[in-house]
């Protein structure tokens, strides 16, 4: 740390305030740097030890050049670390440093509460360092340019994760075999068909007393019992046995590399888990750091002559743009609206049943809640289920939201909906998987040939093609054999191709799922 | 040291022109950034380089606002309207000359080693894991061995036997400290005789003005001072070195002469790179004031410069005799550049031939 006299002494001020306010973070140093220093860092991710790459070239000088035309400026950067590290320009006026002080314990907190960065490492500073150890090595050793091709790829698919996976388990710890106790009653017809099954037991079917069977096991019960371990036979013969979202594990685990790219791919493949919880939860990080650099600078640290400049600044910070979302605003009103609903009781099955608008208009219990339940908010939510929990009708209005569509015939944007459950609806959409596509391996053995088959589940929107045929080459790079990936264009199913550098579309059959007759075990 | 990140961004601009990695060149995008200066607008050429991911198409024609009225095209789309500002390109000067110096593969400027020019300090303040071999830390480097060997189990403190690898090499490192400012100079004489042109004209303006964009990248403050003559000589602003019209006769010495008194006066060789160029078409008054010339050339403009350049732009009514005369007398002189510019096209071999030599 390296603050003047002026600085720390308001950085324990505050820090006592956010304490006092209930925030729990972990300690968070402060560097005063220049910009040089602040947009190199910026470059780096945060980390001033990363491996060298070019692209982080590529961002500073985006960040220098934006600075110094005075397009933008960095006000703020912490990492999410223990302890936290933070950044201070040191150019900014002093009411500019108090702001993002209050800013960056807002986000310490988050970072250290939030469940969806539960996971990461918390050490990740170091690891960074000992990536770039491990990169440098491996330069020296094989060549900058052959290491650097290679991290270009595994670079080109770091978006292929499989962010939940942390939180569960896709694939069953053991086999859960079928339930054999079952007694009585005759399996299903196709059961009782397959080999080497247990002939006469119903999959799934609950032990019980023979008049008891009908409740115990309805039927419909049993269906879908038997749809599941009807899809699990199937599984049985597929390579992976169900779709795999971690394409880059199911690289690290089968493709053909030599331990160097290993090493890489997986490192590569660690930072995109650090970092995916960040692109999950802009909004409410954001908004709650916003929350809290207004609550602890215009509650307790502001002095008179600074209130100006705050709110200018801070009004910069909210500044909305017609057609565009600012995550900061949204997070910090939707933040400000649970608490005055849950301050107000303004929620539950009295408050959705209260017709009269005077009344909702009145409505006060004068509970109190309102404080505590951000803090839970905060601790179990993602952007997703955020916005999904608590946007509605009334905070819609009140924030003016609205949902626009290019009009076909004049080809200019039009507002279509003040809706909440549309605006909700395309907010949700833009947020879920981070606005990437979700891309799975669906057969590492496509063709029997070792060909790897890509699936973009598709949910409304096309993939940029152009783009898609330049990934599979980098995939077809890594994996050794061709490799494809299915998709749809306008309605219809189609199946890029990438063999030795070329890449060919096809359209694929309507159903989409004729391929996969073969192994349907018949 | 220099910083981390210009390694990284060396190697990003290395890729956009093309000198490593033709396999990212086609991911290069020449993108832009808006910015304002005064009422203009203008555009910052910022190139980039997308790696390919998947990714969703751009046929999303939708999206969630937040505020008071209509969504705006973005900025992507046309406008209905023509802009009413003026767009121009900036590109910082920098970056023009640091291309013109790869195109032309122009060498680096050595400054002449001149007594008050301190030579940059540099202090070994740190400790590296890459490095010259002489600057290994000896005793870093046994000091990494032995842990490394006492971690692995292989250190025998009755046989103490420390084999340093390569892993272990730990090296000294600098910071430099700033260096003093070497500073330059340049001369540009024109000759605005009536033989000189419009057409030639220009072309002087083209090459002076790349002379000077490569210069100015080379020394951190140039001194730049102008000179017309036709039969007397004098010193104008640039305005008026790029826009009079002169005519009259051609007496160049007098050129020469006002050129090394303010090289006397002004920029006396021990503290200045003084770079002189004259450009004329080569058409002097008579024999006997060539000879004048090549005198003061040889006494004192040639020892008192890096390099004299002269540039003779061909023009209808001009002999081209000057030049001959020159090479004649000085050829073998080495500080003494001569180029001939048959018209636009030879600027660039012009340049690289008064700026090639890296004095």
């Amino acid at each position: 740390m390296n603050l003047t006299r002026d600085l720390e002494r308001a950085r324990v001020e505050i820090e006592r305030h956010a304490r006092e306010f209930g925030l729990d973070f972990f300690p968070t140093i402060f560097e005063l740097v220049d910009h040089d220093e602040l947009n190199e860092v910026a470059a780096f991710g945060g980390f001033p030890t990363r491996y060298p790459h070019w692209r982080f070239g590529m961002e500073f000088d985006r960040l220098q050049k934006g600075y110094r035309y005075g397009l933008s400026k960095i006000y703020e950067l912490v990492i999410n670390n223990d302890p936290c590290y933070a950044y201070l320009m040191k150019s900014n006026s002093l009411v500019d440093q108090k702001l993002v002080m209050a800013h960056v314990y807002g986000h310490c907190d988050f970072f250290k509460n939030n469940v969806y960065f539960a996971h990461t490492d918390r050490r990740m500073v170091d690891r960074m360092a000992n990536h770039g150890t491990i990169l440098r090595k491996l330069m020296e050793r094989h060549g900058v340019g052959e290491v650097e091709t290679f991290l270009d790829r595994c670079l080109a698919l770091d978006n292929l994760i499989d962010p939940h996976a942390a939180a569960l388990r896709r694939e069953p710890a053991a086999s859960r075999g079928p339930r054999s106790a079952g007694e009585g009653g005759a399996g299903g017809p196709r059961a009782v068909e397959r080999e080497g099954e247990p002939a006469a037991s119903a999959p799934g079917r609950l032990p019980a007393k023979g008049y008891m069977d009908r409740y115990v096991n309805p039927g419909r019960f049993l269906d879908s019992q038997r749809k599941r371990e009807e899809e699990r036979l199937e599984r049985q013969g597929r390579f992976p046995a169900r779709p795999c979202r971690d394409v880059l594990k199911f690289l690290l685990d089968h493709a053909p590399l030599k331990r160097w790219q290993q090493e890489v791919l997986s490192l590569v493949r660690e930072e995109a888990y650090y970092f995916a919880p960040q692109a999950q939860t802009k909004i409410m990080n954001e908004g709650w750091a916003s929350y809290w650099h207004s609550t602890i600078m215009t509650r307790r640290v502001l002095r008179d002559s600074e209130v100006i400049d705050f709110a200018d600044h801070h009004a910069g910070t909210l500044a909305t743009s017609p057609g565009r979302l600012n995550p900061y605003k949204l997070g910090i009103e939707l933040y400000r609206s649970i608490e005055e609903r849950w301050d107000k009781g303004r929620h539950g099955r009295e408050w959705t049943e209260c017709e009269s608008l005077e009344e909702r208009r009145r409505f006060d219990r004068r509970l109190g809640e309102g404080r505590a339940k951000i803090f839970e908010v905060r601790r179990l939510h993602s952007d997703v289920t955020f916005v999904d929990t608590f946007l509605d009708q009334d905070f819609c209005d009140a924030q003016k939201m609205y949902v626009y569509r290019t009009d076909p015939r004049t080809g200019r944007p039009e507002i279509a909906s003040r809706d909440h459950r549309l605006v909700k609806e395309q907010l949700l959409f833009g947020l879920s998987n981070s606005g990437q596509p979700i891309v799975e391996v669906v057969d590492g053995n496509h063709d029997n040939r070792g060909e790897l088959r890509l699936a973009h589940r598709f949910e409304g929107l096309e993939l940029d093609l152009k783009f898609a045929g330049e990934t599979l080459r980098m995939v077809e790079a890594l994996w050794g054999r061709p490799v494809c990936i299915e998709s749809k264009v306008d309605g219809k199913g189609v199946l890029l191709r990438c063999a030795k550098g070329e890449v060919a579309t096809q359209e694929l059959a309507p159903s989409g799922a004729t391929d996969r007759d073969g192994s349907d075990g018949r | 040291m220099t910083r981390r990140i210009e390694r990284d961004r060396t190697r990003f601009r290395d890729i956009v022109r093309g000198r490593i990695k033709q396999d990212l060149k086609r991911f290069v995008s020449q993108g832009e950034m808006f910015g304002r200066k005064g009422k203009d607008l203008i555009s910052i050429p910022l190139p980039g380089i997308e790696l390919p991911h998947f990714r969703f198409g751009d046929n999303k024609k939708e999206g969630v606002g937040q505020g008071d009225g209509e969504p705006e095209p973005g900025a992507g789309q046309a406008g209905e309207q023509p802009g009413e500002h003026a767009l121009e390109v900036e590109v910082p000067l920098e970056e023009l000359a640091a291309l013109l110096g790869e195109e032309l593969e122009l060498p680096c400027i050595q400054p002449k080693g001149k007594s008050e020019l301190v030579a940059p300090v540099g202090r070994y303040v740190g400790i590296r894991r890459t490095g010259p071999e002489s600057l290994r830390h000896a005793k870093r480097t046994l000091r990494a061995a032995l842990r490394r060997q006492l971690i692995a189990g292989t250190f025998d403190p009755a046989d103490p036997c420390i084999v340093p690898i390569r892993a272990d090499r730990h090296y000294r490192s600098w910071k430099e400290k700033a260096a003093p400012e070497s500073s330059a100079a340049v001369i540009y004489m024109m000759d605005v005789s009536g033989s000189m042109g419009k057409e030639q004209k220009e072309i002087v303006r083209v090459e002076a003005f790349w002379i000077n964009a490569w210069l100015k990248s080379q020394y951190k403050s140039l001194e730049i001072r102008w000179i017309v003559h036709d039969a007397a000589a004098r010193e104008v602003d640039e305005a008026t070195f790029f826009h009079l019209r002169e005519s009259g006769g051609t007496k160049i010495s007098s050129a020469y002469e006002l050129c090394a008194q303010l090289m006397r006066e002004k920029f006396p060789a021990e503290a200045w790179n003084v770079y002189p160029f004259h450009f004329s078409d080569g058409d002097n008054w008579s024999g006997r004031d060539t000879e004048r010339c090549v005198e003061l050339l040889q006494k004192e403009l040639l020892p008192g410069s890096n390099a004299f350049c002269y540039g003779q732009v061909r023009s209808a009514y001009g002999s081209g005799q000057f030049k001959k005369d020159l090479d004649a007398a000085l050829g073998k002189d080495e500080r003494l550049i001569t180029s001939d510019i048959p018209d636009r096209d030879g600027i660039l071999a012009s340049i690289k031939a008064f700026l090639g030599k890296g004095r």
